[in-house]
């Protein structure tokens, strides 16, 4: 009903700018909670028009290589000789992050701990019962029940399966990084975009899956401690994404490509993840409207982005991308 | 002049059907021509959905969903078709005539409930049941199967219903009078008599249920995994499509393009055959 009303809300946008000088750009669904909230506090403070439209990063990818938007939104990052080989320019806008959410009788929000090694045991089918001991190891204190482990993953390619499986393959390098990977654990259950997972996981009893952060405070469903590189259990919220977030390393030289899983850090939260913006670069004139539109959401959008559960860049990388922007003379 | 005019328009308007028919397969044919190339007939015993790194290239095989779609449809048929019979034969000769109104107004307006509600509620209330009933994941074959049988239900009896009220009073009163049972006269008189709607209306809800998709992708658990048992989760070729559309490009493309063919194909095959086959007789 959500997406349908968010389609509704789309179709009118669209329908009533016709006539507009409308910025259109589609891409990665990942960021188009926080995308939306910007264009449309845009267009009341400029009347501006910018339209996005969340259809997936392989999507937006495909459309600006075809040059039929004006930007495109991806969660993956594309390497510069990619970039430079199609002839784009690329930024990263914000950092958002995946949980484990789960459905299990009597174990409450932030209750489970998920070590590293358990977390690779299930999302791989090694540990096929939720009392397994790779689990319990860390979780003596919660009960847990000997019921089969669901997994609950995306059917779609997608973004957010993308730099789940990144982090994944920093715990475990059998895991492939991947868009749609095939997934080995016993029992799956595959939803379309992070509000079918969500579902999914709401109605699975025993079941864990990968969301986006901002699913996970909407449906209000339990998530996971999971273990960070420096061996700690850190609960996802708001701080400790921003804590992430510091390790990350863009520089404009190599267009901002990195991707910032599994950061260094004793108190980051591990699953983080950057979305990017994808600029064709010959369009010297409209990429001037879209960097004027991020350069006002940079200035004013950060504490929209923290409500909706993403974590907005920090200081230094938007000075950064303001000197990218500048020597690419789109600003 | 008008006689004229309306026999040219009949004829056009059959003609349309014909054109968009072959239209709809040469399109078809044309996108899969790059997966019917690169994979050729072991498309339908393949049995991975894999794209390749960087989306280029990749494995694809419809053996999966085109064994999904048949086994839900299987298993809905299985449950819909007695069911189904059973309403039809109640609401014509055994309900209390108070009853039969009701009753119809319920089903034809089951009949009109879009797939997408019926996909929401097997979701939200009907998955968990039978995750606590069967075990399981609560998504899966059986799941897609059960709803898919409540969706063609209505529609089956509705037809049903109205081919076993057309036989003629007489033939079912000189049935009572040679001393035959309730039961008899259903079993003699009035099947045989509506055979025909009775056999179109299952051949019209087959291919519902092939069909459908919005129901389907809520329940079936969309995993491209051969099911082991009834309640695993699989795929179907609508589901598959419809999930994977929007990011898909070269040869999964014109691979789903491909499974598209092989649903319209299937599709053509089973209702050519149930038409031949069980209505061609008579003939």
């Amino acid at each position: 009903m959500k997406k349908l009303l968010l389609g509704s809300v789309v179709a009118l946008a669209v329908a009533t700018s016709a006539n507009a000088e409308a910025l259109k750009g589609r891409g990665a669904s990942f960021p188009a909670p926080v995308y939306k909230a910007w264009t449309s506090a845009y267009n009341k403070a400029t009347g501006v028009q910018v339209n996005y439209t969340p259809t997936g990063s392989g999507d937006g990818i495909k459309s600006i290589k075809k040059r039929i938007v004006d930007f495109a939104g991806s969660d993956k990052p594309l390497k510069p000789e990619v970039l430079k080989e199609n002839k784009l320019y690329m930024f990263p806008t914000v950092v958002g992050s995946i949980v484990l959410a789960y459905n299990i009788d009597g174990v409450k929000d932030g209750e489970l701990k998920l070590s590293r090694e358990a977390i690779a045991a299930i999302f791989s089918g090694k540990a096929k019962m939720w009392d397994d001991e790779v689990i319990k190891k860390e979780n003596k204190d919660v009960k847990l029940p000997h019921e089969p482990i669901t997994v609950a993953v995306r059917a779609d390619k997608s973004g957010t399966t993308f730099n789940f499986t990144y982090f994944l393959n920093k715990i475990n390098p059998e895991f492939k990084v991947s868009k749609k990977p095939e997934w080995k654990a016993e029992k799956v259950v595959a939803g379309k975009s992070n509000s079918g997972v969500t579902a999914n996981i709401k109605q699975i009893k025993n079941s864990i899956g990968y969301i986006e952060y901002s699913y996970k405070l909407k449906e209000n469903l339990p998530a996971a401690k999971v273990q960070n590189k420096a061996g700690k259990f850190i609960n996802p919220t708001v701080k400790s994404f921003q804590d992430a977030a510091k390790y990350a390393s863009w520089t404009k030289e190599k267009d901002f490509y990195a991707i910032i899983g599994d950061p260094d850090g004793e108190t980051s939260y591990p699953i983080v993840a950057a979305t990017f913006i994808l600029l064709p670069a010959e369009k010297a004139e409209k990429n001037k409207e879209v960097v004027k539109f991020f350069e006002w959401a940079y200035k004013n959008g950060d504490k929209v982005a923290a409500d909706l559960g993403y974590v907005p860049l920090p200081a230094s990388t938007k000075d950064e991308i303001a000197k990218y922007w500048a020597e690419k003379k789109i600003k | 002049m008008v006689g004229k005019i309306f026999k040219d328009f009949s004829l056009l308007s059959a003609i349309l059907i014909l054109v968009i028919l072959v239209a709809i397969f040469g399109i078809l044919y044309s996108y899969a021509s790059d997966a019917i190339h690169t994979f050729g007939w072991d498309f339908l015993t393949t049995t991975t959905w894999q794209p390749g790194e960087d989306d280029d290239g990749g494995i694809f095989g419809g053996y999966i969903p085109i064994v999904g779609t048949l086994l839900a449809t299987l298993i809905a048929m299985l449950i819909a078709v007695p069911i189904a019979m059973g309403i039809a034969i109640f609401l014509t000769e055994v309900a209390h005539p108070l009853l039969i109104k009701p009753v119809s107004i319920a089903i034809e307006l089951l009949a009109a409930i879009p797939s997408i509600i019926y996909g929401m509620w097997g979701l939200f209330y009907f998955a968990p049941i039978i995750q606590q009933s069967f075990g399981g994941s609560g998504v899966g074959l059986l799941t897609a199967g059960i709803v898919l049988a409540i969706m063609i239900v209505p529609f089956m009896s509705a037809i049903t219903k109205d081919a076993m009220n057309t036989t003629p009073g007489v033939l079912k009163e000189s049935a009572y009078a040679m001393g035959a049972t309730k039961f008899e006269v259903i079993k003699d008189v009035i099947m045989p008599y509506s055979k025909t709607a009775i056999i179109g209306s299952v051949i019209l809800a087959l291919g519902r249920a092939l069909g459908e998709t919005m129901a389907v992708a809520f329940l079936i658990g969309s995993i491209v995994k051969l099911p082991s048992k009834v309640t695993d989760p699989t795929t179907s070729i609508p589901v598959l499509l419809a999930n994977n559309f929007a990011e898909a490009q070269d040869l999964e493309l014109s691979s789903m393009f491909y499974l598209a063919l092989i649903l319209f194909a299937v599709s053509f095959i089973i209702i050519s055959f149930a038409k031949f086959y069980f209505l061609g007789r008579k003939r």
